[in-house]
């Protein structure tokens, strides 16, 4: 039996007739197309999948899109506008905060969240901010890097 | 002429493939679909070793959606089985099979498989296999699998000892003799799982018509799969195209032909439509290669000053229960450098590689490289400790000095060029020793428990002469000046997260004098890189990156004589700078390769016998291998009450010759760095002693997170190698080898006060903090 799902992902309404069992993974890469997000580990602990789900950063691979009816999502794939990265993506552009990628969609989505609460915040906050995200090439401490830059680069735009 | 092109060479320059990265439009495996493709789900043993006396499929043939389950039975004769390189006298090979047949002999050994045309169905058909299992005694501890009366692994090869290997040079007896002391400790260097973010994947697709076959692969090795495949299929190697698309981090665990991948061809052969395959998490813990796992030995003879005389190691390999790709070469590796950074003239290492009932092991970041520095790295700390010495001078007393390079080791190896002593001097400046050691003085008047802790390394990187690899050392690469003056340059190298599609155009940009945004650099499909021994070892820019400058050599000369033919003179009369050629003398008689390109494919002005096109390709074969090397310096502090370790500082000094571009060298080394730590600190792959696994998922495999990792005081130092044009060393797994013994040094350092001299790795507070319980019990 299958159950139509409606969300909006990135400001476009997308419906589909799922499998109550589909994942809101799934529902994202196999039926929006958009592969941006991605699966480690199938058990929320590596944080590849996070996207935020009316604006709170969730692990899209432990929570069914039949959870997700009527909300709205906001993946990597929405975060650049006309053109423009994202002060985030352009943080872990500029400081080197990715090696093998994979893991930084989710790192980038955590990191927009945790400015989005916190817009000063310490290095030490920024470590403890993304403790739900694994990475096992950088090491970290480029992220850190990356996500101190969108900070600042954020303030300077708000102060304009 | 025009001004003088931007240098890009050294200029920490941010990446050119990062773009698609972050902005989630990168292709991995996984995002990739193709028409009627089908999906694969594998039904794995959850014993560690049991008969299989029966599989019923038919539950899960008859669901709506299963195209085809099979057995061993049904697909072991028409695969070839499970290649490994490392041809070592006496090995004795159980002959892996893509699937288990009669018996399973480790947990997540695939006994079936299913086809299915949706993941998920795939997944609930593997429910419904019956599979009628008859558990048999099975063995997790290698030392165990070495008695007598051991389970065996494989009861046909007879015992569980795969190999003994023995590495000796000079008279180790004499040296003994001549010791005033025998230092002895016995080393665990635990196992470990590589665990990249991306599980592994693959999706097979056979084109009947042309009798070919494709197979995208999540992989660090496409030319090495096309070279192996086809003894597994039957598709010859120029019927078969490799493909790595975005792969989503390796670390040895990718280094590697595995069964699923071949199992996905046959079926996409067998079945006549693509297949699928995406590993869990789970999976990969269970079926995806392991690293390290090794127990030494050491004693090593010394003089009262701390002078090396001699070391032996006896150490047992524990290779799980079959052979991937280098499985048996690790422990070799380790034997290779035994010695360090050290002169000392007699060695003997004797390797037993054993059979156990777990997943194989093979090449995980530093491959045997880790495990060698770990135990001599340890071992001067222990030696400075028994001779009352101060653990910097036993290492200056025994560096070969700058000069004494090429540096010829009792082991058979050459190293290339080196100052240890100028990288050691530089750490101890950069982090501020002296300060240091008044600020362990101060905490430990406090009753503070604050150890410092040196690691100083030399590894083996740019694998290598031809002569040392079974198949071929050497690497490809291609450039093409296109006729519009644009550049492509295709490595045989499979970069994977590490960037040379940056650091290879930066070298490119440089050398033939063009604006870094015109090249385009590709790799990884063997369609388009034709050759190539792909990336392992910290080899692609050293090796690949070499064979680039060797085609940059051939198109300026082949410049030469076309700018020459229409500046109306002779070739050795031209000159080539920045992206100009010109008269010597004249630099305003000149052509740039805007000028060039075009007359050399339109071909209607070329000088006799002159081939038209912009094109060169070449394998560049290095003389030897090349032997990065540093200083790692860590200082920590321990919690009494918890036993949690504390970074206080880390300060490293790497020097793997001229850098490309230093950000990525950093990147390189902050991420070696943090496997390091995790070996250190917390990670240890675990099998019970029925040799079941417990640490099946990151739920149960501690991995460093963003807040385990210290503030990095980082340095280099810079020794050219005379083994590649470049002069480059490598820099890939220079982290993963100088911080383990560095930080668990500095533990040990700062356990020392209470008389503790050796802890075996991971470093848990649980274990430290019952050591210094012992510890106290003991002084009482």
């Amino acid at each position: 039996m299958k159950t139509l799902v409606k969300i909006k992902v990135n400001g476009v309404r997308h419906e589909h007739e799922v499998e109550p069992r589909v994942l809101l993974v799934h529902f994202l890469r196999d039926h929006c197309k958009l592969t941006g997000t991605h699966v480690g580990c199938e058990t929320s602990i590596c944080g590849a999948c996070t996207i935020l789900l009316d604006g709170k950063a969730v692990k899209s691979c432990t929570m069914f899109a039949v959870q997700a009816d009527g909300s709205e999502i906001t993946t990597v794939e929405g975060l650049a506008r006309d053109g423009q990265l994202h002060p985030v993506q352009e943080g872990f552009w500029e400081c080197h905060g990715l090696q093998c990628g994979y893991c930084t969609p989710g790192m980038i989505m955590s990191a927009v969240e945790l400015l989005g609460k916190n817009p000063k915040p310490t290095r030490e906050e920024i470590a403890c901010g993304i403790e739900g995200n694994l990475c096992r090439c950088t090491g970290y401490s480029h992220i850190i890097d990356a996500i101190e830059f969108a900070a600042k680069k954020m303030a300077k735009k708000g102060a304009k | 002429m025009a001004a003088a092109t931007k240098k890009y060479v050294g200029q920490p320059l941010k990446r050119v493939e990062d773009p698609r990265l972050i902005k989630g439009i990168a292709t991995y495996i996984d995002d990739m679909t193709l028409p009627g493709m089908l999906h694969v789900a594998f039904l794995r043993s959850p014993y560690a070793h049991a008969k299989i006396n029966s599989i019923n499929t038919d539950a899960a043939k008859a669901l709506p959606g299963v195209i085809g389950v099979f057995t061993g039975a049904e697909v072991n004769d028409k695969c070839g089985v499970v290649p490994c390189a490392s041809q070592m006298p006496d090995l004795k090979n159980p002959n892996h099979k893509v699937l288990a047949g009669g018996r399973a002999y480790f947990v997540g050994h695939a006994v079936a498989v299913v086809v299915a045309t949706d993941r998920y169905v795939a997944r609930d058909a593997l429910d419904l296999i019956e599979v009628d299992y008859e558990p048999l005694p099975a063995v997790s501890d290698p030392q165990k699998a070495l008695e007598k009366n051991s389970p065996l692994t494989h009861p046909e090869l007879g015992s569980n000892t795969a190999f003994t290997w023995t590495l000796a040079n000079g008279d180790i007896d004499a040296a003994f003799k001549q010791a005033d002391r025998v230092v002895h400790q016995c080393m665990i260097h635990q196992r470990l799982t590589p665990m990249a973010i991306e599980p592994r994947g693959c999706i097979a697709s056979h084109h009947p018509g042309e009798g070919t076959m494709t197979l995208w692969t999540s992989t660090q090795i496409p030319h090495l799969i096309r070279t192996l495949l086809p003894g597994m299929i039957g598709v010859a190697e120029n019927k078969l195209r490799i493909v790595a698309p975005e792969v989503g981090g390796g670390f040895g665990s990718k280094l590697n032909l595995y069964a699923e991948e071949a199992l996905c061809c046959h079926l996409a052969m067998r079945l006549g439509a693509p297949v699928k395959w995406i590993e869990t998490r789970r999976e990969n813990a269970m079926s995806t290669i392991h690293g390290r796992d090794q127990i030494a030995d050491y004693e090593i003879a010394v003089k009262k000053d701390g002078t090396l005389l001699g070391i032996k190691s006896r150490t047992i390999a524990d290779l799980g229960s079959y052979l991937q790709l280098l499985t048996p070469a690790i422990p070799t590796l380790t034997g290779l450098m035994l010695g360090g950074c050290y002169k000392c003239k007699a060695v003997r290492m004797d390797v037993t590689g054993v059979y156990t009932n777990k997943m194989a092991t093979d090449a995980y970041r530093g491959a045997g490289r880790p495990e060698a520095t770990y135990a001599i790295e340890r071992m001067m700390d222990v030696i400075a400790d028994e001779l009352g010495l101060d653990p910097i001078k036993v290492r200056q007393k025994n560096f070969p000095k700058p000069g004494e390079f090429p540096f010829n080791t009792p082991t058979g190896l050459t190293y290339d060029s080196g100052n240890y002593q100028g990288a050691l001097k530089k750490a101890q400046q950069l982090v501020g020793w002296e300060k240091l050691l008044k600020q362990r003085d101060t905490a430990r008047k406090a009753g503070k428990l604050f150890g410092i802790g040196i690691s100083t390394y030399v590894e083996i990187c740019a694998l290598g002469p031809s002569k040392m690899m079974a198949a071929g050392g050497w690497e490809w690469g291609c450039v093409r000046i296109e006729m519009s003056a644009k550049v492509t340059v295709i490595t045989g190298t499979t970069p994977h997260g590490q960037g040379q599609e940056t650091s290879f155009a930066q070298i490119v940009a440089d050398r033939l004098g063009v604006p870094i945004e015109d090249i385009v650099v590709m790799r990884g499909d063997t369609a388009v890189a034709h050759y190539g021994r792909d990336t392992y070892g910290s080899r692609a820019t050293a090796v690949g990156g070499s064979a680039i400058v060797m085609c940059i050599d051939k198109l300026v000369a082949k410049g030469k004589i076309l700018a020459a033919h229409l500046l109306r003179t002779k070739p050795n009369k031209i000159e080539f700078r920045d992206g100009n050629f010109f008269i010597k003398g004249s630099p305003k008689k000149s052509v740039t390769w805007k000028q060039l390109a075009p007359e050399s494919y339109l071909a209607k002005n070329i000088p006799p016998n002159f081939e038209p096109g912009f094109e060169a390709s070449s394998f560049f074969e290095p003389s030897n291998c090349t032997y990065p090397f540093g200083t790692h310096i860590v200082a920590v502090q321990i919690d009494r009450e918890t036993g949690e370790v504390t970074f206080v500082k880390y300060t490293a000094v790497d020097d793997c010759g001229p850098q490309i571009n230093p950000l990525l060298v950093e990147g390189q080394v902050q991420g070696g760095i943090a496997h390091s730590l995790g070996q250190v600190l917390f990670e240890r792959t675990v099998y019970d002693e029925n040799a079941q696994l417990i640490t099946g998922e990151f739920m149960d495999y501690a991995m460093p997170r963003a807040k385990d990792i210290p503030e990095y005081l980082l340095g280099s130092t810079v020794t050219p190698s005379p083994s590649n044009p470049l002069g480059i060393k490598g820099v890939g797994e220079a982290g993963t080898i100088g911080a383990t013994p560095a930080i668990a040094n500095a533990v040990i350092d700062a356990l020392s006060p209470l008389g503790i001299r050796h802890l075996d790795l991971p470093l848990l507070p649980e274990k430290i903090w019952k050591a210094i319980q012992q510890a106290k019990g003991s002084q009482k």
